[in-house]
């Protein structure tokens, strides 16, 4: 089990190192360097401007001496203008530059600067972070619970007139992606086209989130989630109702409601049990979608600023977050699994 | 003209969509009576759920194929704006009394409906090739990593697994944008991409016929002088800044707008992963089976057993993930849409047509509700279409 673990961290730090890349090497193409020095200098900047800014930035040096800087191993960019003023990648202001350190990468704990919201990276990462967070509480604590109970009852008694209806709302639901819920639950329900109970916009949810201001964000994105797990949920169940111990419990004459509640369940809920980690990962889009529908400043709006601006290390640190808890979801999904089903070894 | 009452627009619609309905009704027609010499599409009419999801599908396909190549079924150009009509409200007739905006204008003052009909004409093409195109990749790799194993089932499950760590929407981000277009990247991609429906198709000449090269030889020829220009018309781009630029014009058949490849190639991108996984999963189970060690023995080759003994017999639940994986492609289009990525700001396609009216949405709903009924019932057709066809497949 410990090898195991140790075995997915590598791969798990492999995969991240080759997508920050990936992502290194597309925001450090030329057309996109050169969108930002003219977003960030000036509109009007002459092709010869544009190389000479690039290149006292330090965004001209060969791709791989940029990522090194950027993860720490190699040192960071200098540069010393006509007036011997030295300026670089690891001098911040109001720091002399004898006085900074020669690396200042991830390794050293430094994630660097966004461009596009002017600040530090690991400040932006974690306030978005806590705001999104606590979107998603909400989003499982009200997706999870009703997509189990949905998948249940649908799958408690299979093909019966209960089956046919909560399997029509899954399938719905899985084929609503959030911005049409978005957009028909803002008509609907925030809009004088419907009655105008909730607000359709979660920016004072930030840092007063209520009823009025948060129940339709949760609700756009638990929907679209709902409808995979109760149909996971429903397909696991049924596999179990038709189980010969099921059959068992039947024949010595236990009650329908003790057979759901005492027998199957327990073993019908290993199956979604991954599906709900695999399905955290999805979220983080449906995320995107809302933050930007309802204008949520969280993680997703920021991937969106930094990805709208050519952020380079905000989107970095984005990628970076987003790959970690993807992988982890998966580590933990396989942990789990195990510990929920004993019949599995891991060898 | 007056403006119409909600009955008369339902009439005027419904009249407007006859060419539709015939179609449709001829489909259901022609398909149910000969259904028991159809294999799998027929039995597809036996179940309701499968026929109303089929029913949907086929409503979005004749309605694409009437509206884009005929000009059917629309009431006004998509383009087509009359100033006063801005925001106008369902059912209300044009100032000069040539008819009606159906389901009301937008915020430029075009027709909602003709837009919404017209609209779904990108969708129609774009979803169900990019995810073909996926399918192809994803079998072309799928297969071998499944049943070889070893060194390269490692490898290219790393690189699956790679992609699919990233998230959809950073990584469209990354890829359809203006500067990344420039670069000429795209290209390149489709360059790569494309060139597995040619491997697909030589390889499954090839290890059917290649004991019979009298047969083989004429045939790979064939297939590649098609295929062949095909792919390079596909890839390469007359223009300015266009990357790849082989072929002559003359011989330029196809000529994608830009906009739309890089769509197009990011859609396949990202549904390839999943579709090798698949494969992969599939064939890893299926090459235990004793059929296949038969093969094995009577010397047939690996790619032989593969995509002759292997692939025919995963194909039931390879159609219908391919049903699925078209809505969700769909909606991956109107995702990219809703974000203002790829298309242009004016395509009439349902995602852009969200977002352009999304900023009004509380004041002037219809021009954001129409596009994304649209797109929730095409989906919604393609998911029961998937759930019929399973129901039916599983009966075998």
């Amino acid at each position: 089990m410990g090898l195991f673990i140790l075995r997915r961290l590598g791969i798990m730090i492999l995969t991240a190192l080759c997508l920050t890349f990936i992502v290194f090497w597309l925001t450090n193409l030329y057309p996109n360097l050169e969108k930002l020095a003219k977003s960030e200098g000036n509109q009007r900047m002459s092709d010869t401007e544009v190389v000479s800014w690039l290149a006292e930035r330090g965004y001209a040096q060969p791709l791989y001496v940029k990522y090194g800087e950027w993860l720490g191993v190699a040192p960071g960019f200098t540069f010393t203008n006509d007036d011997g003023k030295t300026t670089g990648r690891c001098i911040n202001s109001g720091v002399a530059a004898e006085d900074a350190p020669s690396y200042c990468g991830i390794l050293q704990g430094d994630w660097g600067r966004s461009t596009a919201l002017d600040d530090e990276v690991s400040n932006i990462v974690a306030n978005k972070l806590s705001l999104t967070g606590y979107l998603m509480m909400w989003v499982l604590i009200v997706m999870v619970p009703s997509a189990l109970i949905i998948g249940v009852l649908a799958g408690m008694s299979e093909g019966s007139r209960t089956d046919r209806s909560l399997s029509t709302v899954s399938i719905l639901s899985t084929a609503t992606p959030e911005y049409v819920s978005g957009v028909l639950l803002i008509t609907f329900f925030a809009s004088g086209v419907g009655w105008k109970i909730f607000k359709g916009s979660a920016t004072t949810a930030m840092d007063n989130p209520t009823l009025e201001n948060f129940t339709l964000p949760v609700l756009t994105i638990s929907l679209y989630g709902m409808g995979y797990i109760a149909r996971m949920t429903r397909a696991s169940m049924t596999e179990v109702m038709t189980a010969q111990y099921i059959r068992t419990a039947r024949l010595k004459g236990l009650g329908f409601r003790t057979i759901v509640m005492k027998h199957a369940l327990r073993n019908a809920l290993i199956a979604p049990f991954t599906v709900i980690m695999l399905q955290i990962p999805w979220l983080l889009n449906g995320v995107v979608i809302v933050e930007t529908l309802f204008n949520y400043k969280g993680f997703g709006w920021a991937l969106v600023q930094a990805a709208g601006n050519n952020d380079i290390e905000l989107l970095l640190g984005v990628s970076v977050v987003s790959v970690v808890v993807v992988l982890l979801t998966q580590l933990i999904s396989d942990i789990g699994y195990v510990f929920l089903n004993p019949r599995i070894r891991i060898s | 003209m007056e403006t119409l009452s909600w009955g008369g627009i339902l009439t005027h619609i419904f009249l407007q969509l006859s060419p539709v309905w015939i179609a449709l009704i001829a489909t259901f027609w022609v398909s149910i009576v000969y259904k028991r010499k159809l294999g799998l599409y027929g039995k597809l009419f036996d179940s309701t759920v499968g026929m109303i999801g089929f029913a949907i599908v086929m409503f979005w396909v004749y309605s694409a194929l009437f509206s884009n190549a005929f000009g059917m079924l629309m009431t006004n150009d998509p383009q087509f704006f009359e100033v006063s009509m801005k925001h106008a409200v369902p059912g209300e007739a044009l100032p000069d009394g040539t008819g009606h905006y159906l389901l009301g204008g937008d915020k430029q003052a075009r027709d909602v409906f003709s837009r919404m009909i017209y609209g779904s004409g990108i969708v129609i093409m774009i979803a169900p090739l990019a995810t073909l195109m996926a399918f192809m990749v994803g079998i072309t790799l799928g297969l071998p990593a499944g049943y070889f194993g070893g060194k390269l089932d490692t490898f290219l499950s790393f690189l699956a697994n790679l992609i699919l760590a990233f998230p959809v929407i950073l990584l469209f981000y990354l890829l359809v944008t203006k500067e990344i277009v420039q670069t000429g990247l795209p290209q390149y991609m489709a360059a790569i991409l494309f060139l597995f429906p040619l491997i697909f198709v030589t390889v499954l000449i090839n290890s059917r016929f290649y004991t019979d090269p009298g047969k083989r030889n004429p045939m790979l020829i064939g297939v590649w002088l098609v295929l062949g220009w095909v792919y390079l018309s596909a890839i390469s781009q007359q223009g300015g800044d266009s990357a790849i630029a082989i072929l002559p014009s003359w011989l330029d058949g196809l000529d994608p707008d830009p906009n739309i490849l890089v769509v197009f190639v990011s859609v396949v991108f990202v549904n390839s992963p999943t579709v090798f996984r698949i494969v992969r999963g599939l064939t890893l189970d299926i090459k235990s089976r004793d059929y296949v060690a038969a093969g094995q023995t009577r010397g047939e080759g690996p790619w032989y057993i593969m995509l002759w003994e292997i692939l025919p017999n995963v194909r039931g639940p390879l159609i219908v993930d391919f049903c699925l994986r078209i809505g969700y492609a769909t909606i991956l289009l109107g995702t990219l849409g809703f974000f203002g990525l790829g298309l242009e700001t004016n395509s009439p396609d349902w995602g852009t047509t969200i977002n352009l009216g999304r900023g009004l949405l509380r004041a002037y709903a219809h021009p954001v509700i129409v596009p994304a009924f649209a797109l929730l019932s095409l989906v919604l057709g393609l998911n029961l279409l998937a759930d019929g066809l399973r129901e039916e497949a599983m009966k075998d």
